[in-house]
């Protein structure tokens, strides 16, 4: 099969959907690629570098968009250049993997279908655990919330790490992040990075650990609700709980210097929580990096795709943080869509099949075959999810559950009782000296002195050391011989010939034990 | 030569052993004690042969070189790898020597005794033969097991316990009709058939534990050949062999609990056999996800930009016998100067400390190989992790599945490095039959096919 990449039209649009290894990877599966002239400039890729890593370098838009599998970034909208849509300039019954948003483009779905596409979102993968690797979103989440950190200290007029020089005093800034999923953890950990006191809000109570892991503070409410909702996004608050966030917020803003805003909810407005009044109580200079600006904004005076400067305090709304660290997007989104063709393509031979029984197939398949498959049926996947941050896994640790002992059987039982085996050694050693003559209790002083030395100085063996200890010990449980020889001289030839057995084995194992000893140890000579 | 001389030749033995033992504790004592072993057993069989082999002398000596010269070749031929086995074979020998003892003393009709002597001599050599069957047998077993000539799988037989049970009870019965019979030839019967039934225990013991609990058996087994010698000491009243077995048997006891306590399993359930049966059926959590898959150069440029890597060994690397591999490449990487450090879990491989021996072979520096605990705080620091051949040992499901077999065991916890690279053949599950979700976690990249062949490539590659 055919895989196309044609150059993003979308306006200040520079990522791109493969980068080169990506290619070679694909063509290693068995695929052939194509991609547009000029496709990977503004992530920094030459047409050169994707021609030596195998791909033909399609000269104009209908070659590439004429491929098997279309993998793009943004939906398909309308060329101008061509004054075509780009959906029309797909083969019928052609393949689509891209972010698509189904929800705010219901149109494209049934220009899709027509097509007798079939289409998936990168946008639409479920959040689970299996699908880690594919979601692009968690991918550019990262991307965005590093990349919101760097525009705020662009913007903000000092430095972000706190410092004493001979020029004085110069206090860290501090950043107030609001929404602890991905791209707020990613912006809380490089805001640390940079030196500044990071301070984080989240509704949903089990990201707590999550930000404290980070070393940055968690600020809490005096309020009881747990606003985890649905696949690990956070919901829709209650009033009182609302207000008393608000009121924190208000609180935060006179003291923090740069604020984050990350607050989503899905199918939703972004909720507003920064007000202008909070703005307006906001330190000249201060910096606000509103990451919803494309869902309405966190924040009042948010303007999407800009920078506006309201009381003093800048307001960036920028709609495509991704896009702006476009090498490194690329390459992560690359790597996304690689994993999930290879999903569809699981012998590695070039060909794509879609399973509409796999749950992650099936919720990213928004058009299958001409019928719009979207929404997909709820799959309930509550907050299993690990949120990903930069290939580490923030694991919320949980209480260490009690330990549920398995019954043990009935014979087990009665062993393993603690005071059994005190009771018994104690009547055994009563009823010994009832009975014992004085030589053997001689013999068994011996032996229960023995048994302590032994413990004493086994202890004090190096767990290095184990090995050559039970081969040394071997070699001296031989000592048996002993008994062997002082029978040999016997009269009795069958008793001779067991002794004789007995001293034979035993000398194998003597001169074995101690010499297999002895030659591990001179391997630990070190 | 007079009894005072024999018994003061005895106790300087008796020390020798001591001191051999004492030896172990650090890498540069130890080579003083094994030859303090020596002295000690060299001793020992000289004054027991001057002092009582009256004649058959030369035959004697015929014997005795004939079995050193075969356990000298023994011991030169097997590789590092196969101490396990050897071991347990060697076990099988003491346990073998113990019953022909014990038989042939008590053929020796020269030995009259009287009243409770008689008693207690009786259930001395009974117990002596005992010991001895069930370690004799129950080693070669678990020799069959160590070597793959037979399979790891535990043999549950329904009822064991209670199957174990009878056998004991028998055991016990034949013991006092033994000890009560007046007539010598009917007494051998009686002694003949509890050393089949011991026989048949030994096998039943070891077939039904599992072969991730080998450490467990092979101490145990050492533990049992130390007590069939202190009661072959009992029943011939020699102290020394008291003094020995003693020492060694506790040796064993030792280490049997050191093992269980690193796999967080109680002795007596280790015992009673089966790996994980008594956690009911629902075997922990099946475990859902993609293993990440890397190829040689992937993990070259991995361990190219680390500062940190740890090597995490297990018994995959003895049977691939790797050691050398790993060995070439932590030598380059800390030319370059990467803290490279090996973590041990105490029951990684099939003995305790059979992979410092291994590493040792292997001519790594002892002082970077470091002790389970002495190291798994470090993770959140570890650039790489490289697991060679270990399962069970790093399988976050200790920790995080409570209805695990493996629950509550201490494992190293390489998932908490940045990145991990577990070498293994294919995804089958270690010893303990356990899923490991670490190969599906977001950080632990997987390189299949065999280690040594993967190793050597990678020491070309970096």
């Amino acid at each position: 099969m055919i895989i196309g990449i044609p150059a993003e039209i979308h306006a200040e649009e520079r990522r791109v959907a493969a980068s080169p290894e990506v290619v070679q990877k694909f063509i290693a599966a068995g695929f052939e690629v194509i991609i547009e002239a000029g496709a990977g400039a503004g992530a920094n890729f030459s047409d050169d570098v994707f021609r030596e890593a195998g791909a033909k370098i399609g000269e104009d838009a209908e070659s590439v968009w004429s491929a098997d599998v279309i993998i793009k970034v943004r939906p398909p909208e309308y060329n101008n250049e061509l004054d075509r849509h780009e959906v029309d300039l797909m083969k019928k019954g052609a393949n689509l993997i891209s972010f698509i948003w189904p929800a705010q483009n219901q149109e494209l779905l049934l220009r899709l279908a027509k097509k007798k596409a079939t289409a998936m979102a990168m946008d639409s993968i479920p959040r689970i655990s299996r699908a880690q690797k594919l979601d692009a979103l968690s991918s550019m989440a990262n991307i965005a919330g590093y990349r919101a950190v760097i525009e705020a200290s662009n913007l903000f007029g000092r430095f972000f790490a706190g410092q004493i020089t001979a020029a004085g005093k110069v206090p860290p800034a501090k950043v107030l992040v609001i929404g602890a999923g991905v791209a707020g953890l990613a912006a809380i950990g490089t805001a640390k990075s940079l030196g500044a006191i990071v301070r984080a809000f989240d509704t949903r109570p089990e990201v707590k650990d999550q930000i404290q892991s980070m070393d940055a503070e968690f600020l809490e409410l005096d309020f009881e609700e747990d606003g985890t909702g649905q696949g690990g996004y956070a919901k829709v608050m209650s009033k009182e709980f609302i207000d008393a966030e608000m009121a924190l917020f208000a609180e935060q803003a006179r003291d923090v210097d740069v604020i984050i805003t990350t607050a989503l909810i899905p199918g939703k407005p972004a909720p507003k929580l920064i007000t202008n009044a909070m703005v307006m109580s906001m330190k000249d200079g201060s910096v606000i990096i509103d990451l919803a600006a494309e869902q309405g904004g966190n924040c009042e005076g948010t303007v999407p795709g800009k920078v506006v400067n309201r009381y003093g305090v800048n307001i960036v709304g920028y709609t495509d943080l991704p896009s702006r660290l476009a090498a490194q997007s690329s390459q992560l989104y690359a790597t996304n869509i690689y994993n999930l063709i290879m999903e569809l393509c699981p012998n590695a031979d070039g060909c794509t099949e879609i399973d509409m029984e796999d749950e992650v197939v099936r919720g990213a398949t928004v058009v299958h075959q001409g019928e719009v498959t979207w929404p997909p049926p709820v799959i309930a996947v509550g907050a299993e999810r690990k949120p990903s941050f930069g290939g580490q896994i923030l694991k919320t640790e949980s209480e260490p559950e009690e330990k549920i002992e398995a019954e043990p059987s009935a014979f087990v039982k009665v062993i393993q009782g603690a005071w059994m085996p005190v009771v018994l050694a104690g009547l055994a050693l009563f009823g010994l000296g009832q009975v014992a003559p004085p030589s053997f209790m001689a013999h068994f002083t011996v032996f229960v002195l023995s048994c302590f030395i032994g413990y004493m100085v086994i202890w004090n063996v190096s767990p290095s050391l184990h090995t050559p200890l039970m081969s040394v010990t071997n070699a001296i449980s031989s000592i048996i011989i002993l008994g062997g020889l002082t029978q040999i001289s016997a009269p009795d030839n069958l008793i001779f010939i067991l002794a004789g057995i007995a001293v034979f084995i035993t000398c194998i194992n003597i001169v074995g034990g101690f010499s297999v000893t002895q030659r591990m140890l001179q391997m630990f000579r070190g | 030569m007079s009894p005072s001389l024999i018994t003061v030749s005895y106790l300087g033995a008796a020390a020798l052993f001591i001191l051999a033992l004492g030896g172990l504790k650090t890498n540069e004592t130890a080579r003083r004690g094994n030859m303090f072993g020596i002295v000690g057993m060299t001793i020992a069989i000289l004054v027991t042969i001057a002092a009582f082999v009256s004649n058959k002398l030369e035959i004697l000596i015929v014997i005795m070189v004939a079995g050193g010269a075969l356990g000298f070749i023994l011991s030169r031929r097997v590789q590092m790898t196969q101490m396990p086995e050897l071991v347990a074979i060697l076990h099988s020998l003491v346990g073998l020597a113990a019953v022909l003892i014990g038989f042939a003393n008590f053929m020796d009709t020269s030995l009259q005794f009287t009243g409770v002597d008689k008693t207690i001599h009786s259930i001395e050599v009974y117990i002596g033969i005992a010991i001895g069957a069930l370690t004799f047998t129950g080693s070669v077993i678990a020799y069959g097991k160590l070597s793959g000539r037979i399979g790891g799988q535990p043999m549950l037989l329904p009822a064991r316990h209670w199957l174990n049970l009878a056998m004991f009870v028998a055991v016990v019965v034949v013991a006092i009709k033994f000890v009560g019979e007046a007539d010598h030839h009917q007494a051998m019967i009686y002694l003949l058939i509890m050393t089949a039934i011991a026989m048949v225990f030994g096998v039943h013991m070891v077939a039904a534990i599992g072969g991730a609990d080998m450490p467990v058996v092979i101490s145990m087994l050492n533990s049992y050949s130390g007590w069939a010698a202190a009661a072959t000491g009992f029943m011939l009243s020699n102290d020394l062999l008291i003094v020995t077995g003693a020492l060694v048997g506790s040796s064993g006891a030792i280490l049997s609990y050191i093992m269980c306590r690193a796999m967080n399993r109680q002795f007596i359930s280790v015992i009673a056999g089966g790996f994980g049966t008594s956690g009911g059926s629902s075997a922990g959590a099946s475990v859902e996800g993609d293993v990440q898959t890397i190829d040689i150069a992937g993990v070259a440029e991995l361990l190219s930009q680390a500062k940190e890597v740890m090597v995490i060994p297990g018994y995959g690397m003895a049977t691939a016998q790797a050691q050398h591999a790993i060995a070439d490449i932590s030598k380059t990487l800390l030319e370059k100067g990467v803290n490279v450090r090996f973590g041990i879990h105490p029951v990684a491989g099939r003995m305790p400390g059979h992979m410092n021996v291994l590493l040792a072979e292997a001519k790594v520096p002892y002082d970077i190989v470091f002790e389970m605990d002495e190291i798994n705080d470090d993770f959140p620091n570890i650039d790489v992790s490289i697991v060679v051949g270990a399962n069970d040992t790093v399988n976050p499901l200790a920790q995080e599945d409570a209805d695990s077999p493996i629950a509550g065991m201490p494992v190293l916890e390489v998932w908490k490095g940045h990145t991990t690279v577990v070498l293994k053949r294919g995804m089958a599950a270690g010893y303990a039959g356990v899923d490991n979700p670490l190969f599906v976690k977001e950080n632990t990249r997987m390189l299949f096919g065999d280690a040594k062949e993967s190793l050597d490539a990678l020491a070309k590659a970096i």
